[in-house]
């Protein structure tokens, strides 16, 4: 990718007693969509915070290309902000919400007209200029707040859970004019969002939080075909994951069978944690597979059945699109790349 | 819906009998003349040409002049005490605006009284100035003892309604207007104040009608000699007798009441 545009450097943050973010790491680049992802209260929006400069970090830095700017007010930086509830000025109609920013710097009138014209023309919302902006469904708010921001020509776009107060299909079609409208403007967007698949479908980059500490930094393929953790393997889509040993490059064990797999790097013996995503596992005759168990329920989910497995040691979750009967014996197939080994959680 | 409706109807009756029924009494009084029985009625305009006579147009004259300061002077301090309140955590504020009222437990007689102990010639501030050596001052039956009694009564209706308006201000706004480059004073300016413009608006109405109509206070700070509309007509009813021309002068100043009311209220309606 291309240049580094921000970067946190060890960030803290404590609210009274409370440490909120324990050591950030992460360079973000020009004309990046990168997601911040993780569970509610893991410290997203504080990061966010600290990046627009409504919050100063209690440790670290924040490089702005390369200027340290962490004491920087917001009203100085070159970032602005969609908010989580849009924020509008209720006392400012559509076209003068969107030309705050330009008429604070002074912008000749028929200029500030131009661009303003061509925001809405962008988002979708022509002719809506002397619109009052409370009377907008929640949808249209949120056009109007995204040029707003985006007519100030900022090199980052900072948005917290934007689509978190939209209906599901809305959602849908903003996720995809969202990624339409970043890649026509050309400038970074630091996402926030605690829904793995709207992080997995928008992003170029995503990094998985959680507690404070970033858990992965990766694609969103990386993320969830090679996630590093336990936890990130539980939060980005469903799976099946079992304790076992890496015996060594390309073999792991677990469930008292020895398995080829695509991994390596891990030292002998060194206790890892498999993923098997429930969409790689297949149905096959018992005497076709190492693993084998009972079926013990079947749930039709549209597409595919959920097929629970009964082994010796656990339960394994399937999806497939073959039907089982439960009560019937059977075998657990998948191939080497679909076990993928992680470091064990607390490990390093 | 219906079944609530009919819980106003005792208010109804208890405002006809207190509020409709002496303002029908008030201004049967203002349009007749002196000694009428009820059986006798004339009407005349004769209390309203009096009122034309200078003195007493000088006297509403001076009634809103110390009006307009009083609100402006509240307006000026208050504003900047509701806003550094409405910046406190909630619970704080809670106490805060509690603190603001705690003048108001006490009588406005008694608060008044105070004033005088303290503005009075011999009062606290010209002891104190003694004690420094400082020729006294004469603080006492003056515009300035009225005004400073009006501002320090008065001054929580106005706290009141801009608090209000500034802490029910969704806090994301102003970040809102920083992101996008505002300074911290053009902040205030294009988005707080804006916004606080009801809550101001309210309490210029309060506090001015307050004082505008008092009379308590002009009569004890500002001695005897000082009128303002509400003691006119206090002495039309009290010491003059003359209960036509008191209505007279009552009404009038309803109606402009009425009509500074309807101004602010049309103010609001433009800023909205
Ligand atoms: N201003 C604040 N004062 C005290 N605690 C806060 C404040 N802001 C956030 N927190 C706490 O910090 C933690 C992380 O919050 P946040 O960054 O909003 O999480 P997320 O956006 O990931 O849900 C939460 O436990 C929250 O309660
Ligand atoms: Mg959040």
């Amino acid at each position: 990718m291309s240049n580094k545009l921000i970067e946190l450097k060890d960030l803290t943050k404590n609210f009274d007693d409370q440490q909120v973010l324990r050591g950030i790491n992460l360079d973000i680049y020009e004309n990046e969509f990168l997601t911040l992802l993780g569970p509610s209260g893991c410290g997203k929006t504080t990061t966010l915070r600290i990046i627009a400069g409504f919050e100063e970090p209690s440790s670290g830095e924040v490089l702005f290309n390369g200027i340290e700017i962490s004491k920087l007010p917001p009203y100085k930086r070159e970032i602005n902000t969609v908010f989580q509830k849009y924020a509008l000025f209720p006392h400012l109609n559509v076209a003068d919400n969107i030309a705050f920013g330009l008429n604070l710097k002074k912008v000749d009138k028929s200029v500030i007209a131009q661009k303003v014209e061509r925001m809405l023309k962008m988002v979708g919302l022509e002719g809506f200029e002397k619109r009052d902006v409370t009377l907008l469904s929640g949808g249209q708010q949120q056009r109007v707040a995204i040029a707003r921001a985006l007519v100030n020509e900022p090199k980052v776009l900072l948005l917290d859970e934007p689509l978190g107060a939209l209906d599901a299909k809305i959602r849908k079609q903003m996720q995809f004019e969202l990624k339409k409208i970043q890649q026509e403007v050309g400038i970074t967007f630091i996402y926030v969002t605690h829904d793995q698949e709207e992080a997995l479908t928008m992003s170029d980059t995503v990094v998985v939080m959680n507690n404070g500490e970033i858990q992965q930094i990766g694609s969103p393929i990386d993320i969830y075909n090679e996630p590093e953790n336990r936890f990130v393997a539980n939060f980005i889509g469903e799976s099946n994951i079992i304790e076992g040993v890496m015996v060594k490059d390309f073999l792991v064990e677990f469930d008292g069978f020895r398995f080829e797999c695509v991994d390596k790097g891990f030292e002998e013996m060194e206790e890892i944690e498999v993923v098997l995503r429930p969409e790689d596992l297949d149905i096959v005759a018992p005497e076709d597979a190492k693993l084998t168990g009972v079926v013990q329920n079947t749930t039709f989910k549209g597409v595919h059945y959920e097929i629970l497995v009964k082994t010796d040691l656990r339960i394994y979750k399937v999806q497939t699109t073959d039907y089982a009967e439960p009560g019937r014996k059977v075998g657990l197939s998948f191939e080497p790349e679909d076990v993928h080994v992680m470091y064990k959680m607390g490990a390093y | 819906m219906k079944h609530y409706k009919k819980m106003i109807q005792p208010y109804v009756v208890w405002a006809a009998l207190l509020i409709v029924i002496p303002l029908i009494l008030i201004a049967l009084y203002a349009f007749t003349e002196e000694g009428n029985e009820v059986l006798t009625l004339s009407f005349t305009w004769k209390n309203f040409a009096k009122f034309l006579e200078s003195t007493y147009v000088n006297v509403v004259v001076k009634s809103f002049w110390l009006g307009i300061i009083t609100t402006f002077l509240c307006l000026l301090l208050g504003y900047p005490l509701a806003f550094i309140i409405s910046r406190f955590p909630e619970k704080t504020q809670a106490t805060l605006i509690l603190l603001v009222t705690i003048p108001e437990w006490i009588n406005m007689l008694l608060r008044t009284y105070a004033w005088m102990n303290i503005l009075a010639d011999n009062g606290i501030i010209n002891q104190l100035l003694d004690l420094l050596g400082m020729r006294p001052v004469n603080m006492m039956y003056t515009d300035f003892s009225v005004i400073l009694g009006l501002v320090c009564n008065f001054m929580p209706f106005m706290i009141i309604p801009i608090h209000t308006s500034l802490s029910k201000m969704d806090k994301s706004l102003i970040e809102a207007a920083y992101d996008l480059g505002a300074t911290p004073f053009q902040t205030f300016r294009k988005v707080i104040w804006k916004l606080s413009i009801p809550g101001v608006l309210n309490g210029i109405m309060m506090v001015f009608l307050l004082s505008v109509s008092t009379f308590v206070i002009p009569k004890l700070l500002g001695g005897g000699q000082y009128m303002l509309i509400g003691n006119l007509i206090e002495s039309q009813f009290i010491s003059v007798g003359d209960w036509n021309f008191g209505s007279a002068i009552s009404l009038i100043l309803a109606v402009i009441i009425l009509i500074f009311m309807s101004l602010m209220k049309r103010m609001d309606k433009q800023e909205e």
